[in-house]
């Protein structure tokens, strides 16, 4: 537990100890630790004085959010109307037969997640997937694994 | 550090004159459209291909650059424009820049590769200003997103920029600002559509206060809209212009945008803009050396989709969750922190620095009696010309759809269109030629929405479309409502087994659905049936096919279809043999390939790995 202590005080300190700057602290932590570690959330409760249940439900409301580790690389996968419309839920289905998880979980060697968003705003150029920051645009079917292909090859070379 | 704060007028008029003289040459200006659309598609590289090839040539003094947000014909990104002629070239690629610099900007040659193509007539168009696309539309709004370079306030000045705060401040008084927004007739433009002049003056006659908010709306939700994205990105200083003015008109010093999180260039774009802002003056105290202080902070959106209703967007900067709380009292008696607070959302907010240049009289020429001035839309789904339009109210559907948006791709034909988000409904062919307006929408079960238009061609399914609107508000309803939570999740359960062929009951569908819609307290669970109710009255027969012949008429619910490959015509390349995750076609070269019905599980890659269309949806 020690080593959340100095990392989490200095999140903390960073904003307010209004009630305002809990999900600016949340998302620190969350882009610190690529989820929001159970410890890190009893330490935010003492500091800001707000019950940890209130912040496990703020917690647990916002899609940014994740209480469980996620992956090294996230797959974000576009599910806005146009996108539905243009073949992204087949898309989605192709990804999770590649990484063989279900959306919104994350494969076991740790290197990918895989989420769905309602709308990235790319609607012209749709079906959209967006891996850690980078747009693909008009995927289809066949252009899933390579683009899988890409992230894994950087584990490789490594 | 040389300080840039305007301290009065005049020192505004001085920092304008300085930059017209500096902008003032005879340089080539190419225009490269930057937004998150155009970076997808490789802009970034396409801008520095530019940069490289100018410096290589040291042509500096005769051609200048200029990155911007999004031009709204998403569909040729990235594309270009070349002043001072006007010529629009599409689809660029790096490697194509050298050749535009010496043929087009140094000789003056067109390049036909370059130019647009009408997939209607085949006629090739030279001048932006000439494309089918941009002629039927009144880019009152969008049209500044080519004239400046969205991370640099001077070129916001250069084309009058907070010229409508310093009129304001220096000759109106804020009762008189109110009159002129309500004397426009501006609507919000974020769904509702109440008019803005009015939600002003609530907020501004609100009593017991010493302190007053006002808010940027930037939570752009609905799946299908970004024309406030695009805003943001392209031009963020005119949407915080708007929100000084009304700050100023309210009597409020303290202003949030709640911008989405999946918006990441528009965050970005707008903190540079609140920054230069500030260190011209804009923001801050004595704005323009007047006895006015306002300033701005950003908060942003974690992923919440109702947190776009007031009350919840309100709890969410708040720091709790984002639910929705009973209305009266509205935000513009208590809001935030129990303060009076005037939330608009972007579009609108865009439109009031517009108002203020050119009066209210002007404004409300354009449009119908009920819906004063433009709206962006944006135009997406199975259309020729994606992107975002902005037209007059008042304009068809048809002319929307046909005129600018070229018409459905692939020889198909139009289904419907929706509108309005998850709150929205889908409007059949005979409504095309419906002027669209607030009112208008509201009465063919639809509403205006934040202004989501997405074309749907006799590949979509109608009953797919309510499935999924229906799993979106399912998962984003909030919870707090029982109708709402529990409804929502119902009614999918019963038109998805509709989907699967499994029957039921569209009387009990309909029931539910007005029930979700007077038992619910917030707009989403409101509107929550529209997508149901709408679908059910203008495509019922498309659901009694679901659920009597057990068919999809559009070939789209996977438990009703099955994959076939054509005899007559499978090459047999085994082109469709690799992608099948199920190993369940097999089959050697030039020779006809089989499909094995038990092992098939409609994932549709044989159908999008064909040449030939050899492979048959039943």
């Amino acid at each position: 537990m020690y080593s959340y202590n100095s990392k989490i005080e200095s999140l903390t300190k960073k904003h307010s100890s209004e009630r305002k700057a809990l999900i600016p602290i949340l998302r620190d932590i969350q882009a610190e630790y690529n989820y929001l570690p159970q410890e890190a959330l009893i330490l935010v409760s003492e500091s800001l004085d707000i019950p940890l249940i209130d912040i496990v439900g703020v917690a647990t409301f916002y899609r940014a959010f994740s209480l469980e580790p996620r992956g090294k690389h996230t797959v974000t996968v576009c599910l806005g109307t146009a996108c539905h419309v243009r073949g992204g839920p087949k898309v989605l289905e192709e990804f999770e037969r590649k990484l063989n998880i279900m959306t919104g979980h994350t494969t076991e060697d740790k290197e990918f997640t895989l989420e769905t968003v309602n709308c990235f705003g790319c609607c012209a150029i749709g079906p959209v997937a967006v891996v850690d920051k980078d747009y693909y645009a008009q995927i289809n079917i066949r252009k899933v694994d390579p683009i899988l292909k890409k992230y894994r090859k950087k584990k490789t070379k490594q | 550090m040389i300080e840039k704060k305007i301290q009065n007028l005049k020192d505004l008029a001085k920092l304008k004159n300085k930059i017209k003289r500096r902008n003032m040459s005879n340089k080539i200006h190419v225009v490269i459209s930057n937004g998150t659309c155009g970076q997808a598609r490789g802009s970034e590289k396409v801008v520095q291909a530019f940069q490289k090839e100018i410096e290589k040539q040291q042509i500096q003094d005769k051609v200048k650059i200029r990155a911007t947000g999004c031009h709204g014909f998403c569909e040729v990104e990235p594309n270009i424009i070349i002043y001072p002629e006007g010529i629009f070239y599409q689809k660029l690629r790096p490697k194509d820049v050298k050749e535009i610099i010496s043929q087009t900007t140094l000789n003056n040659k067109i390049i036909d590769d370059f130019l647009y193509i009408d997939p209607n007539s085949g006629k090739k168009f030279i001048y932006e200003k000439e494309i089918p696309f941009y002629i039927k539309q009144q880019r009152i709004v969008s049209g500044n997103n080519i004239n400046v370079d969205p991370t640099n306030i001077d070129d916001y000045l250069a084309i009058g920029g907070y010229e409508a705060l310093s009129k304001v401040l220096s000759e109106k008084t804020p009762e008189e600002i109110i009159e002129i927004v309500k004397n426009s007739g501006l609507r919000g433009r974020g769904g509702a559509g109440f008019l803005t002049g009015y939600k002003w003056q609530l907020c501004r006659n609100a009593v017991n206060s010493d302190f007053k908010f006002v808010i940027c709306n930037a939570d752009e939700g609905d799946p299908g809209a970004y024309m406030d994205r695009s805003l943001l990105e392209g031009n963020p200083h005119c949407v915080l212009e708007g929100m000084i003015i009304g700050a100023y008109a309210i009597g409020a010093n303290q202003g949030y945008i709640y911008v989405r999180d999946e918006y990441p260039l528009a965050v970005e774009h707008v903190t540079i803009a609140i920054e230069q802002a500030r260190e011209y003056g804009f923001l801050g105290k004595n704005i323009l050396g007047f006895d006015f202080d306002f300033d701005i902070i950003i908060s942003k959106g974690e992923g919440a989709f109702v947190c776009g209703e007031e009350t919840a967007l309100i709890a969410s900067i708040e720091g709790r969750r984002g639910e929705p709380r009973q209305r009266p009292p509205y935000p513009v008696q208590k809001g935030l922190w129990g303060k009076p607070t005037n939330i608009n959302n972007i579009e609108t907010w865009a439109n009031v620095p517009l108002i203020m240049n050119k009066g209210a009289e002007w404004f409300s020429k354009i449009g119908t009696n009920g819906s004063k001035g433009t709206k962006i839309f944006s135009l997406v789904g199975k259309i020729n010309n994606t992107g975002l339009v902005e037209v007059p109210m008042g304009i068809t559907l048809r002319e929307i759809i046909y005129d600018i948006g070229g018409g459905i791709p692939g020889g198909k034909e139009f289904k419907a269109v929706q509108t309005g988000g998850p709150s929205g409904g889908c409007l059949p062919k005979e409504l095309l030629d419906l002027p669209i307006d607030y009112e208008s929408l509201t009465e063919a079960g639809s509403i205006m929405g934040s202004g989501g238009m997405i074309v749907m061609d006799e590949d979509t399914c109608m009953v797919d479309v309510a499935k999924y609107f229906l799993n979106f508000l399912r998962d984003e309803s909030c919870g707090k409502c029982l109708s709402c939570r529990e409804g929502t999740h119902r009614m999918w359960e019963i038109v998805n087994d509709i989907s699967e062929g499994k029957g039921g009951d569209l009387e009990l569908l309909e029931q539910l659905a007005r029930i979700v819609k007077d038992a619910s307290m917030c707009g989403l669970g409101q509107t929550a049936s529209n997508p149901v109710l709408s679908t059910l009255r203008y495509f019922r027969e498309e659901y009694e096919a679901h659920i009597k012949d057990k068919k999809c008429p559009a070939r789209v619910c996977k438990e009703l279809i099955q994959y076939f490959i054509d005899e007559e015509k499978c090459t047999g390349c085994m082109a469709c043999i690799k992608p099948c995750p199920q190993e369940a076609i097999t089959g050697e070269l030039k020779k006809l390939h089989t499909l094995d019905q038990s092992k098939c599980i409609k994932c549709g890659a044989c159908y999008e790995a064909c040449r030939f269309d050899a492979i048959i949806i039943k």
